[in-house]
């Protein structure tokens, strides 16, 4: 009975998008992208209730600073995790545990700006071990672990500024890799701007991965001209011990950069031999010099994060280390910087061309041996432009972003400006097919497409301006994201989704790699949070001076202890909260009247703690604010706060009358 | 005598299973427990089927009134238990040895089934009366004091073999593998009497 009635309401929707399409009086393409009705485009992505999606797919949140989590082919947002951004929703950079999280070397940044996740591998395949993430504005890369799908690691990049070729890693995971978008004087210095040319360095920065912690430090800093690193993408298989970057103004200006730093026919894609240069650091090459960054590191042993500023980072100067560097001259500003999966194309996308440029790996080496240079930039040999073509995809539209890659040897290029995606041949460069977006799409995503192996089944457009795709809300819109369905010969639009705050990149893994090690709770007595309460029988209030420290449990449905006195105007109340529960999914909530910071939400087993300053004399309460169990409306308690000179003793208590 | 003493010994033998898988199992799935929460009962404790599984149903049953779930040292049962069992081994591999030898009368091998199965019995008697001491013995400040249609209290007494809706809960209670086990060496230590009645007939 249920069925039929799904699949009429289905078509119903997909009836009502069709006619409102036409309502719109467009032109044929239109049509062409969005014929959902007659090609059960709805039944393909419907996922059940109580079924699950095929693939997690995890957005960048751009300007919430944050990662999302949905499922393919629903598009169903299951967790928006938090990285780069306090988040009251659970206490993320409120809390004491996790503010040290969000610390830097410019003390504590509250917000950024996240762009380019990419999933750990292992043999050019996707291993669900971890997903990292940079923050562009105050450059920063995040490692997220994915059985707990929470924030685990966050280094800080010195000597960068817009953090944006990142965070892209080797195929074994050797490394995740930062360059920085904005070239700037290093070390930073008060000089001025008009110096810039000859003067800034781009700093692109290696950071290397503990294959059991994951925990990662940075290897070594190569200090390249003064241009901007855009995007990049590793070698892999036969390309493996390779990095490439993309580069526009390599005019250098410093001002009205839209028209001062599109004036070079060409600029470069660099090519780094990683590898080479990991061998000359390993040798002792390279120098220390002074930086300062915070390298921050949060434990699921006693939930807590610590930070630590570091002095000093290895640099490496290109020129000392012959043969590692090279420039690939790529027409026009190029911004997406991708490599096929068999690692023999890197495909340079011209945002300000016509046409896509293709290099060759094999004729790379082949230049580089044969030395068959077109000059040289600051030292750094740039190859012949004829020599290391591959090939050119002609005029498939206008302002191509980036490509991804099916596993049919097809590649799939986003274009902004034409709005739209256009599939093509790699080897012959022949056009297949092109379909419309809406609207304006950035970049596009395959699940595995950036590996050796990826999952040619569904391409992800994210788009850029979303108009009227819904319903209206205001001039503040989400961005809306588009699932085709790629195959067949032709890509087939299936979906519209709205995607949480500005997706640019995202990596999709199948879901059983990664469901089945999803943890469901923490255990309590593997708890070693200093202030952890672990029996409620070890509930106390403690003061030392001015702080008092409280020292709680919860478990449905009381707060133990739930009637705490002496505390006095003026003190610095923490409330140390650790959640008994066992059980899945069984979160309790903390929440205090007045709290100048957010609430807590504390998973079964885990302990947070919250600061309090009670400003005015009283009796004020705190609740459990997540619905726990039928008795959550009574899990509540009271704090009694006295006038800071009187002496009411501290006490506690729980069920007393 | 000999291959009914075998039978015998295979068949007392069996029983120390019980040491090893449990002897009953008491699942109870919910709206919002896809993955049941269970406990398996053995002679020696009662056990959760995963991790938590008995903290939580605890924290459940505190709702409603109920008892913890009794530890080992809250029930004399499974001191007595892991004892009994022993000794009713033993005997049987000593019946079951002096039949192979011929100095006893396969008569012995019944007996043994006999004791056994009283013994069987008072313990599933003894079982269900803590089932309802257990389901009906309710804290008389319970949070929750629900009543049937006829406005007597409710009471949560898990049935003793098969499926029951308990207010959200589907409770199914079924045998362990233990219990499969002593049923299969009760039921050998039977065919021992058989066969030990046929190979003396024989003998005569």
């Amino acid at each position: 009975m249920k069925k039929p009635f799904n699949i009429l309401y289905f078509l119903i929707i997909a009836a009502a998008m069709v006619s409102c399409n036409n309502g719109n009086g467009n032109d044929s393409k239109n049509k062409k992208g969005q014929g959902g009705l007659s090609t059960n485009a709805a039944e393909r992505v419907y996922v059940a209730p109580g079924e699950h999606d095929e693939y997690y797919g995890f957005f960048s949140g751009g300007y919430t600073g944050n990662l999302t989590v949905y499922g393919l082919p629903s598009g169903r947002m299951f967790k928006e995790i938090p990285v780069f951004s306090q988040f009251p929703t659970n206490g993320y950079g409120y809390s004491e545990e996790t503010k040290p999280m969000l610390n830097t070397s410019f003390g504590f940044v509250p917000w950024d700006d996240s762009h380019h996740p990419d999933i750990s591998q292992t043999n050019g395949k996707l291993d669900g071990r971890w997903i990292f993430i940079n923050g562009n504005n105050t450059p920063r890369i995040a490692r997220i672990g994915l059985e707990t799908f929470e924030t685990e690691e966050i280094i800080e990049i010195p000597n960068s500024a817009g953090n944006h070729s990142s965070s892209f890693i080797t195929e074994n995971t050797e490394y995740v890799v930062a360059g920085t978008r904005f070239s700037v004087p290093v070390p930073q210095k008060d000089m001025s701007i008009k110096d810039y040319k000859g003067n800034f360095k781009g700093a692109l920065t290696f950071i290397s991965v503990d294959q059991d912690t994951g925990r990662m430090g940075i290897k070594f800093q190569l200090m390249m001209p003064g241009f901007n690193y855009d995007l990049s993408h590793p070698g892999r298989d036969k390309s493996h011990g390779w990095f490439f970057f993309t580069t526009y103004n390599t005019e250098e200006a410093h001002s009205l950069l839209e028209v001062n730093a599109s004036q070079n026919d060409k600029d470069f894609i660099a090519a780094i031999n990683w590898k080479k240069i990991e061998e000359y650091v390993n040798n002792g090459g390279g120098t220390k010099v002074p930086a300062k960054y915070a390298h921050n590191v949060y434990s699921d042993e006693n939930h807590t994060a610590t930070s630590t500023m570091i002095d000093e980072v290895l640099s490496v100067n290109p020129l000392d280390v012959p043969g590692a560097v090279y420039f690939l001259p790529t027409p026009k500003s190029p911004h997406g910087c991708d490599v096929d999966p068999t690692g023999e194309y890197i495909v340079g996308n011209g945002k300000l061309s016509a046409d896509l440029t293709v290099h060759s790996f094999t004729k790379m080496l082949d230049a580089i041996e044969n030395e068959r240079f077109d000059g040289e930039a600051y030292g750094i040999p740039i190859l012949n432009f004829e020599d290391i073509l591959a090939g050119v995809v002609k005029q498939p539209g206008l302002g191509p972003l980036h490509t991804e890659f099916d596993d049919k040897g097809n590649a799939y290029t986003t274009f902004f400006i034409s709005s739209e995606v256009v599939k093509w041949k790699v080897g012959t460069w022949e056009v297949l097919d092109r379909q419309p977006v809406f609207y304006s799409v950035g970049h596009g995503m395959i699940p595995g497409g950036n590996s050796r192996e990826p999952f040619g089944e569904y391409f992800v457009a994210m788009n850029k301006i979303t108009k009227d795709r819904y319903l209206p809300t205001g001039p503040e819109l989400e961005h809306s994201a588009q699932l085709f369905d790629i195959t067949g010969d032709k890509m087939e639009l299936l979906l519209d989704f709205p995607t949480h705050g500005e997706p640019h990149y995202a990596a999709a893994i199948p879901a059983d790699i990664v469901a089945k090690n999803s943890k469901k709770i923490y255990k309590l007595s593997e708890n070693e949070h200093p202030y952890a309460t672990l029996s409620s029988a070890d509930a106390k209030v403690e003061r030392n001076g001015k702080d008092v420290h409280i020292y709680m449990s919860m478990i449905r449905s009381h707060f133990t202890p739930d009637n705490i006195e002496g505390i006095k105007v003026g003190d610095k109340v923490y409330f140390h909260v650790t959640n008994h529960e066992q059980d899945f999914d069984v979160p309790h909530g903390f929440a205090v009247i007045g709290a100048n910071n957010s609430e807590l939400l504390i998973m079964p087993g885990q302990t947070k703690t919250l600061v309090w300053e009670p400003k005015r004399v009283g009796v004020w309460p705190f609740y459990c604010t997540d619905f726990c169990s039928a008795l959550h409306q009574e899990m509540q308690g009271y704090v009694r706060v006295s006038p800071a000179d009187s002496n009411i003793e501290l006490s506690w208590s729980l069920g007393e009358d | 005598m000999k291959k009914a003493g075998i039978i015998m010994i295979i068949g007392s033998l069996l029983l120390l299973g019980l040491f090893k898988f449990p002897l009953w199992n008491i699942m109870l799935g919910a709206p919002q427990y896809p993955d049941p929460l269970g406990m398996d009962i053995y002679i020696e404790g009662i056990q959760g089927v995963e991790e938590f599984d008995i903290q939580n149903i605890d924290g459940l049953n505190h709702y409603i009134g109920m008892r913890p779930i009794p530890k080992v040292e809250d029930m004399w049962e499974f001191e007595v238990f892991p004892l009994v069992i022993g000794t009713m081994v033993a005997l049987g591999v000593i019946i079951g040895l002096l039949g192979f030898l011929g100095k006893l009368s396969y008569k012995w091998f019944l007996g043994w089934f006999v004791l056994m199965s009283i013994l069987g019995i008072l313990g599933m008697y003894d079982f269900n009366l803590w089932l309802i001491d257990y389901g009906t013995n309710l804290d008389p400040k319970a949070i929750m004091k629900l009543e049937n249609l006829d406005g007597t209290p409710m009471t949560y007494k898990p049935p003793l073999l098969g499926y029951q809706k308990m207010l959200n809960f589907d409770v199914d209670s079924w045998p362990g593998t233990g219990a499969y086990m002593i049923f299969l060496g009760m039921i050998l230590t039977l065919v021992a009497f058989f066969v030990g009645k046929n190979e003396s007939k024989k003998a005569v």
